[in-house]
Formats: C-alpha cells, structure tokens, sequence
C-alpha cells in the first residue's frame, strides 16, 4: 500500500478507474452467466433487483468517470444538470398546486444554480447554510405569497425536501470534488470516487444479504427487504472497502474504516427513506412502468449519494479542520 | 436562410424536452410519416410545443399546428416563429359571411400535409375536456383517408397554469391512441362524442 501511496496521483487515479471498471464488468459477466442457467422464478425477481442495482452502480461510475476526465467547471455543471434531472423527477410525483408555481421556479432557476456555483467557487461558508437557513426562509415566504392556504404545511415541506435532497445533497458531490485539504492536492476526485465505492457496496451488501438471509423486516409498509441484520452486514462490507481504500484518501486506516461506516450507514437509511417516500407518492421505483410520466428512476439512483454525500463532506471538513 | 428556423426549432425542441422530457407514446399506432390529424386535449398554451416536441425529427416538418392570425401575426417575432419554425395553418377568428373557417386547414390537407388540432375549441382547467367542437367532424368528412389519431397530454397544466409565463421543469407526457374513422352516415354530434371519449380513455392507458 505503500508504494500506492508514493505514485503520482494521476497514475492513482488511473488505476482506480481500471480497477473500478474492471470489478465492474467481471461482476457483470459473472451475473451474465448465471442468468444463462436454468432459474426458478422466486429467483428471477432477485435477478431482476440485482440487474437494477447494477446497473445504478454503471451509471455511477460513469458519471464519476466524466466528473474526473473533464474537471472541476464541467464536473460542477454535470452534477447540476443531474440534479436538476433529480429534482424535476422528485416534482413530477408530488402533488403540488397552481400557488407553488412561484416557490418551484424560485427552486429550479434560482436556488438550484446559485448552490452549485457556491460549490464550483468554494464559497463554503455560504454553500453549507444557503439551503438550510436562507431557502428554508425565502420557499415558504414564496409559496404564501402565492395566496392559498390549503394544506399549505404539507405542500412547502415537500418542495423543502425536494431541494434539500436533490439540489443541497447533490451539490456536495462537486464540493468533495474541488476540496482543498492539506498535503491532499487535487486529490478531490479520490474522496468522491471513495463516496461513491462505499455507498455503492453498502447497497449491493445489504441488498445480496436480505436475499440471503430474510430476516424479519423491521418496517414491512415501507420495505419488505430492510432488515437490520442485513443493513449492519451492508454497512460493515461498506467499512472495510472504505478502509481498503485508504491509501486513495487523505485517511490514515482507522478513519478510513470509520468513514466508510459513516458513509454507507447514511446512504443505506437514505435510499430507505426514499422507499418511504415513493410509498407514500403511491410509486415502486420513481421510475419504470409505475409512472404516467416516463420519470427514468434517475432520482433511485442518485438519492443514496444525495444523502451521504453532505454526511462525508462535513464530517471530512470536521476532521481536517478545514 | 432555412438554416436559422432549423437550429431555432431544434434549440426549441431540446428546451421542451429539458422542461417537460416530452414522451411520446405509441400506443395506437406507430409514429409513421402518413397523412394525419392529431386531435388532443387542450390545457396550456405548452400543448402544441410538447406534442410537436414529442413527435421524432422526421414528422415534425410535415405536422403543422393552427394558429389564429390576429395574434400570432401581431409582432414579427411571433410571425416569424409560427411561420419559419411551425410552419403553422393560419385561421381568423372572426367570422366573416363569405369565408368558411375551416378553408385553411382543408388547402393544408389538400397538400398532403399533416395537422395538430384541439377540437375543444379553447383552454380547459378541468381535468376532462369540454365538447368537441364540430371541426374535426367537417375535416374527417372531407378527408375520409387521412388518419385521425386521438392523444392525451398529461401534466401539461402543471408545467405553466393559465397566467403564468415560466414553465416549472415537470415530466409530461404525450399518449398517441389508434386511429379513429368516420363511419357511413354517423351523426355529427355521435362522432365528436366517440372522438373526445377516445381521447378520454387514453388517460387510462397512459
């Protein structure tokens, strides 16, 4: 691990790519094989979840992948236009009225760019509390302005949640990216890269485990998968690939381990939220054939990373005092 | 001077399908360049972008909305855009003795072109649409080989209410159903019930 250490950083990030997509594509071909096998049917929906999952996990990758070969405006840009995609999914599904016009515009058009400018300059200061203080205040302020009182709490705590997972969450990803730490230069796309690696085996882990094992799943209306014993088994796999990827971060190993337990932990109770949320928009997957709309399920994939993303960069700035 | 309504159109076709994704689906009847009226549900001043928008590069060219001359030949801009870009069937809105208004749409027809209509005459705000008018009744009697093929917009209203000018980015969709036919002697009023209820059951499918 040692002489991983004394590369230079682009070979570092080179290798990591060939490692990631070669992982990637033999765990694929092997999924191709067994699928050519004779399957029983309770296996073919497991098939099904698990080509869904892979899938998401390409898709990650390859983003990634863009994020890196283009760097830090073009990264910035690609993460806002998934965001946007995000959010304008998130949309979509939720009822909201003709008086939310105001706040949604206000969301898409100007809280949405500012944000991600924020992160582009690294105006941390100001990119960690836009969301949560001054958005929090102006979408409300907006929505009421727009003269309808009816069922006024719920319909701004879902634009609120809208904006805090889409566009705040997401906007963390190119904030990692273009992170200066000490003695760590340009050395950003390793921390998002091993954000992505973590949460992407958490819940690959957890969900191989709850087929595996099936366990007494602890809340049966919003998922008949989630089980704690398959969570901890995803979390724990999430920690140890964190600290194996030690040498790609600015951690020593036991932070590492750490960090990856903190980052799969959110991730996995992120996406188990998000079920929660898709039951009570009456949907399956945010995309697919549940929806009139043709939503691509864009906001499956990337709602994990929105909520594990602001976890790791906060608790990374926390540990580096930066 | 045909390249700046191209690239324009095509600027316009990526900006609807970033706001509103602009699905179309098939379900009736595959997306084919014959000669059709397309009739649909009308709720926003967004349907013709998101219909012409949803509809593959090829059929764009040859399908042509209605627009009424007073307002959309009232500035150059938007002279320019209805004529260069949509290539649109001008109509008068008000009624003068001699002039049928449908003559428009029939010389369109008579070229081989193919047409977007909203039958319901003007914008609802109610989830199911008004009445049909009798238009689309006149048309299909005149041009019994051109195919008439209902759609559904869904989630339109939700893009841009009446009054408003800036479109919220949400997904919406257009359903396409099958073909519809004049039968031998049906009643006017019989044939814009069965047009707009095949318009109807298409928010089902959808």
């Amino acid at each position: 691990m040692g002489a991983l250490r004394a590369m230079p950083v682009h070979h570092q990030v080179s290798l990591l790519f060939a490692l990631l997509f070669g992982m990637l594509s033999l765990v694929s071909l092997v999924f191709f094989m067994r699928t050519l096998r004779d399957r029983r049917p309770d296996q073919l929906e497991g098939d099904e979840q698990f080509k869904r999952d892979l899938r998401a996990v390409w898709f990650g990758a390859s983003v990634f992948w863009l994020a890196w070969v283009t760097g830090g405006v073009f990264a910035t840009l690609l993460f806002a236009l998934l965001s946007f995609l995000a959010l304008r999914e998130y949309i979509t599904l939720m009822h909201t009225s003709r008086a939310d016009h105001r706040s949604l515009l206000l969301a898409f058009f100007v809280v949405l760019p500012v944000q991600f400018t924020l992160a582009g300059s690294q105006f941390l200061d100001l990119f960690t509390v836009f969301v949560p203080v001054y958005v929090f205040l102006a979408l409300p302020v907006m929505s009421a302005l727009g003269n309808d009182p009816v069922r006024f709490l719920e319909r701004n705590a879902k634009i609120q949640w809208g904006v805090m997972v889409c566009v705040y969450g997401m906007s963390h990803a190119p904030a990692l990216l273009l992170l200066e730490l000490p003695r760590y230069d340009d050395r950003g796309a390793f921390l998002v890269f091993y954000l992505v690696i973590v949460v992407a085996t958490a819940q690959l882990v957890q969900e191989a485990a709850s087929r595996r094992l099936r366990r007494r799943p602890v809340a049966r209306a919003i998922s008949r998968s989630f089980s704690w014993y398959a969570w901890l088994v995803g979390v724990v796999a999430a920690a140890w690939v964190g600290a194996l990827l030690y040498w790609a971060t600015p951690f020593k190993p036991i932070p590492a381990l750490i960090m990856g337990f903190l980052v799969g932990a959110s991730g996995t109770l992120g996406e188990f939220v998000m079920k929660a949320l898709k039951r009570d928009a009456g949907v399956r997957s945010w995309g697919g054939n549940a929806t009139v709309t043709g939503a691509v399920g864009l906001l499956d994939r990337v709602a994990p990373l929105c909520f594990a993303a602001p976890v790791f960069f906060h608790a990374v700035r926390w540990y580096f005092r930066v | 001077m045909r390249k700046l309504p191209g690239m324009a159109g095509w600027t316009l076709a990526f900006l609807a399908r970033l706001i509103t994704g602009a699905q179309g689906h098939w379900y009736g009847c595959p997306p084919k360049a014959e000669q059709r009226i397309y009739f649909a549900n009308h709720q926003s001043h967004f349907d013709w972008v998101l219909i012409w928008a949803s509809l593959p590069k090829d059929l764009r060219g040859i399908t042509r909305p209605i627009a009424a001359r007073d307002y959309w030949t009232a500035s150059p801009l938007k002279h320019w855009i209805t004529r260069e870009i949509f290539n649109a069937v001008y109509v008068s809105r008000q009624r003068t003795q001699d002039e049928d208004p449908l003559e428009p749409l029939m010389a369109a027809l008579k070229q081989g072109d193919s047409l977007v209509i909203f039958p319901e005459g003007t914008r609802g705000n109610k989830g199911d649409p008004a009445t049909f008018k009798a238009g689309l009744f006149h048309l299909a009697e005149a041009f019994p080989q051109v195919q008439l093929i209902p759609a559904w917009i869904d989630n339109v209203q939700r893009v841009m209410p009446k009054g408003e000018v800036v479109p919220v980015p949400l997904l919406c969709s257009v359903t396409f159903g099958a073909p519809l036919q004049l039968a031998p002697g049906e009643d006017k009023r019989a044939f814009l019930t069965r047009a707009r209820e095949a318009v109807v059951a298409l928010r089902e499918v959808a």
